[in-house]
């Protein structure tokens, strides 16, 4: 009698394991039949973001892993940069209450008359978008938010993505981390 | 010869044209007379693929060494010491993700999603633990879980819980992986990533509200041990379901239980099964007429359950962006004139029209109607089971641990006086 029960409990324990071996096996050959040997990462399409702001408050991080990055290429080196200056700035210099970076976080630099150079110090940069907005609105859009992958935890959803009012944040492949504006063109 | 030439240089030129507009920018790069050079935008790439496929080789030799010392060796020492590095290494360093639990949704997005397609990586974290269980019991929540491990580590004095209140509780994990697999098919949201209490305490860094609740549940876990375990975790119901019919499993006993009774309150969790009373074997004979009835009425939960998941749809659905938008503008025209509502204003910059939202959020309604009515047809069949299974007794003569419900700890060997 005894030994019958073993038997049937061993039984069933045997086709249940089979059962479930099977399932997860199914479910595993049929989502790796999809799989990608590469990695995703989250990043920013430049030619979508409204600059709404959201990236400074809403990432894990603080402060966010999103930053202002400069693509150098795009832009004109405008002695007056919308970018950097505030729109009733009372004179083009480098006082901290003409500047528009609430961090100070852009560094300008005198290159030749009349042009001047603007770069990014991430340390500094919150990722408000603030220059972003002033760029975009007055200059060559050349200051543009970008998730910096040193930082950036890889969360297994963005929860700056979740609330992005224009959808700009998606999944990339990570062997093309970056939309850098110029070297990365909208795609069609 | 020569219309075919204007025809090329005509498109040609259409081409240029064309391409022009994209070029131009309101202020032309200058040129530099000083020999300035331009510097290059910084981008530091993304943690490496190797790492990734290193984290996997570290799950998998955590996996086999948790298995060895819980069936092989016995040790509830070693498990210990195990855990301690799963939680140092996947939550401290890797700040808790990637992980399995959250696995559960990327594994469901590939199904749903045609745009997204899981990584390798991502996939085998999901299946690995999974397959060691079904072989050695759950030995993941043993060593391998950073989230097991941190509440594990808070155990101080854990209170013993009447069956009827673990076995209500222990619906809610089935009903946390419905909403979640629901969350993450209808593309959503990832709730058990944004709901996970301890990935605060893992990256020191979270909302106020999310580290409250992560020092919430470890103050909980001092007496109620593993509450996110037994309680919460979508993860462990799959677990659940692989380590009931495990090939091996841990034993309290190395040979033989002499019934000393010594392991009884040894296990916080609950989860040893006594031997069957004689009296209780006896009675179970008039519990036939209980079980069948108890099990006629599982298709009437399973409807049930399915009427009220489809009755809560339009709650649930509202969770969805689209959704949420489209109900605020028809139910608050006047929003889209508040310069401050940066959803609205995006929406309206965006020139997608009013109609195409609201086709889109009824869409999506659709889908979590069928999505609700299964959630709650599942959750309706979880609570017919578990009442059916309130009336099998099942003969036992030993102290044995539940094979559902242990997570493999060993705290219960350390305790057994026999040896080998």
């Amino acid at each position: 009698m005894e030994k019958k029960a073993e038997n049937r409990r061993e039984f069933i324990r045997k086709s249940g394991r089979l059962t479930l071996g099977l399932a997860i096996g199914g479910l595993g050959v049929l989502a790796a039949s999809r799989a990608t040997a590469g990695e995703w990462v989250w990043q920013i399409d430049p030619f979508k973001c409204n600059q709404c702001g959201r990236c400074a408050t809403e990432c894990v991080l603080n402060p966010s892993a999103v930053k202002c990055i400069h693509a150098f290429d795009l832009c004109g080196y405008c002695d007056l940069c919308g970018g950097y200056l505030k729109p009733d700035a009372n004179e083009r210099s480098t006082a901290a209450e003409n500047q528009l970076c609430p961090t100070s976080a852009i560094e300008r630099k005198f290159i030749e008359e009349p042009y001047f150079e603007y770069v990014i110090n991430e340390e500094l940069c919150i990722g408000c978008a603030k220059c972003v907005k002033g760029c975009t609105s007055f200059g060559n859009g050349s200051l543009h938010l970008q998730i910096m992958h040193h930082i950036c935890v890889n969360c297994n959803e963005c929860s700056i993505a979740r609330v992005c009012p224009s959808d700009a944040i998606k999944r990339v492949k990570a062997s093309e981390a970056y939309q850098v504006k110029g070297s990365w063109s909208k795609p069609l | 010869m020569k219309p075919k030439i204007y025809i090329l240089l005509t498109f040609l030129l259409l081409f240029l044209s064309l391409q022009l507009p994209a070029q131009q920018q309101r202020f032309p790069k200058p040129e530099f007379d000083s020999g300035y050079e331009q510097p290059d935008p910084v981008t530091p790439e993304p943690r490496s693929g190797a790492m990734e496929y290193f984290d996997v080789a570290v799950l998998l030799a955590v996996l086999s060494l948790a298995s060895y010392l819980v069936i092989r060796k016995r040790s509830r020492q070693g498990i210990l010491w195990l855990s301690v590095f799963s939680m140092i290494y996947f939550g401290f360093y890797r700040n808790g993700c990637i992980c399995s639990i959250g696995g559960i949704q990327n594994v469901t997005l590939t199904f749903f999603d045609a745009t997204y397609a899981i990584s390798v990586t991502a996939l085998l974290f999901f299946l690995l633990p999974l397959v060691y269980a079904l072989f050695f019991g759950r030995t993941f929540c043993a060593g391998a879980c950073p989230l097991g491990a941190i509440q594990d580590l808070v155990i101080i004095k854990p209170l013993s819980m009447p069956r009827w209140l673990r076995k209500t509780l222990g619906i809610f994990p089935y009903l946390y992986l419905g909403l979640a697999v629901l969350y993450a098919a209808t593309g959503t949201d990832f709730i058990i990533c944004r709901y996970d209490p301890f990935i605060g305490i893992f990256r020191m860094d979270a909302p106020f509200h999310m580290i409250v609740l992560g020092i919430v549940f470890l103050l909980m876990g001092m007496f109620i041990a593993r509450p996110y375990c037994r309680f919460l975790c979508p993860y462990g119901v799959l677990l659940n379901w692989m380590s009931k019919f495990s090939k091996w499993h841990m034993s309290i006993t190395p040979s033989k239980c002499i019934q000393c009774k010594l392991c009884t309150t040894s296990c916080p969790f609950d989860a040893i099964d006594f031997p069957t009373e004689e009296k209780v074997t006896k009675s179970s004979r008039y519990d036939a007429k209980k079980f069948i009835i108890y099990a006629a009425v599982i298709p009437l939960w399973v409807l049930i359950g399915g009427f009220v998941g489809s009755k809560s749809h339009t709650y649930l659905s509202k969770a969805h962006p689209d959704v949420y938008l489209a109900e605020l503008l028809i139910q608050h025209p006047e929003l889209k004139d508040d310069p401050d509502n940066i959803d609205i204003q995006t929406f309206l910059a965006s020139g997608k029209t009013m109609d195409i939202l609201v086709e889109d959020a009824r869409l999506k309604r659709k889908e979590f109607y069928t999505g609700s009515w299964i959630l709650g047809g599942f959750i309706g069949l979880v609570i017919g089971l578990t009442l059916l299974n309130q009336v099998v007794y099942r003969r036992k003569q030993d102290y044995t641990p539940n094979r559902g419900d242990c997570y493999s700890c060993g705290r219960c060997m350390d305790y057994c006086p026999v040896d080998r």
